[in-house]
């Protein structure tokens, strides 16, 4: 996995490329604990994400609690594969899909 | 029957998820099942590497067996570990609202989820779930 950050003022994008799985999770959830200071729009870029699993999931719900409380976050470009597993999971219920 | 044997890291998981993958695209498996199953494989294998041994390293065998006519894969998992029956676990509420949701039990409902038959078994000191699925 390899994550793209681009930052305008508040707005921050995390495009995820690759596998958001076991091994990667981590690294995500590291990454978020910091980059989010300050930031009121998120958006995550899953253009160029394959697979995601429930460690995956577990990543996004705590960034989704945590931007409630500081502002928006979002989704986009969310593939087939992926989107399959949101529902599944009535992740989609709870996290913004654009 | 192809089975594997790796020690229940979570490093190892790339590895299994291979062995995996290898063998369902050599049997033709559609891509949208062999991501489904490549995901099973992660939660179960995931689940072992965190919890069955912990704190000490223990082993986790994966099996594979296909049938034909109709096509299915049949897929067990072996570990020495605690007895554990995730099959036990509740299903998480997916109709909670943000507050309320927590992030265990994810993974074993995905595995349910995404397979046709599943059960579990302890013998011998062995932890066994045996999944099958058609495709």
């Amino acid at each position: 996995m390899e994550i793209q950050k681009e930052q305008n003022g508040n707005a921050l994008t995390l495009k995820i490329v690759g596998r958001l799985d076991a091994g990667s999770a981590p690294e995500l959830s590291k990454e978020l604990t910091t980059a989010l200071d300050g930031v009121t729009d998120l958006t995550f870029d899953f253009a160029e994400l394959k697979y995601i699993a429930s460690a995956g999931l577990r990543v996004l719900l705590v960034a989704q609690k945590r931007m409630k409380k500081q502002g928006a976050m979002k989704l986009i470009n969310v593939s087939e594969a992926v989107m399959e597993v949101l529902d599944m999971t009535g992740f989609s219920n709870l996290l913004t899909v654009a | 029957m192809e089975k594997i044997t790796v020690d229940a890291l979570v490093e190892n998981l790339q590895t299994v998820i291979d062995f995996a993958t290898e063998k369902l695209e050599a049997r033709d498996c559609p891509m949208k099942t062999s991501m489904q199953l490549e995901l099973v494989v992660e939660e179960i294998f995931v689940n072992i590497a965190s919890y069955a041994y912990h704190p000490e390293i223990g082993a986790a065998t994966f099996c594979m067996e296909f049938e034909e006519n109709p096509s299915a894969v049949k897929m067990t998992f072996i570990d020495g570990g605690k007895p554990y029956n995730p099959l036990e676990k509740d299903d998480p509420d997916t109709t909670l609202e943000l507050e309320d949701r927590d992030i265990g039990g994810l993974g074993i409902f995905l595995v349910k989820k995404n397979v046709d038959e599943i059960s579990y078994e302890y013998a011998d000191g062995k932890n066994i779930l045996r999944m099958k699925k058609f495709f």
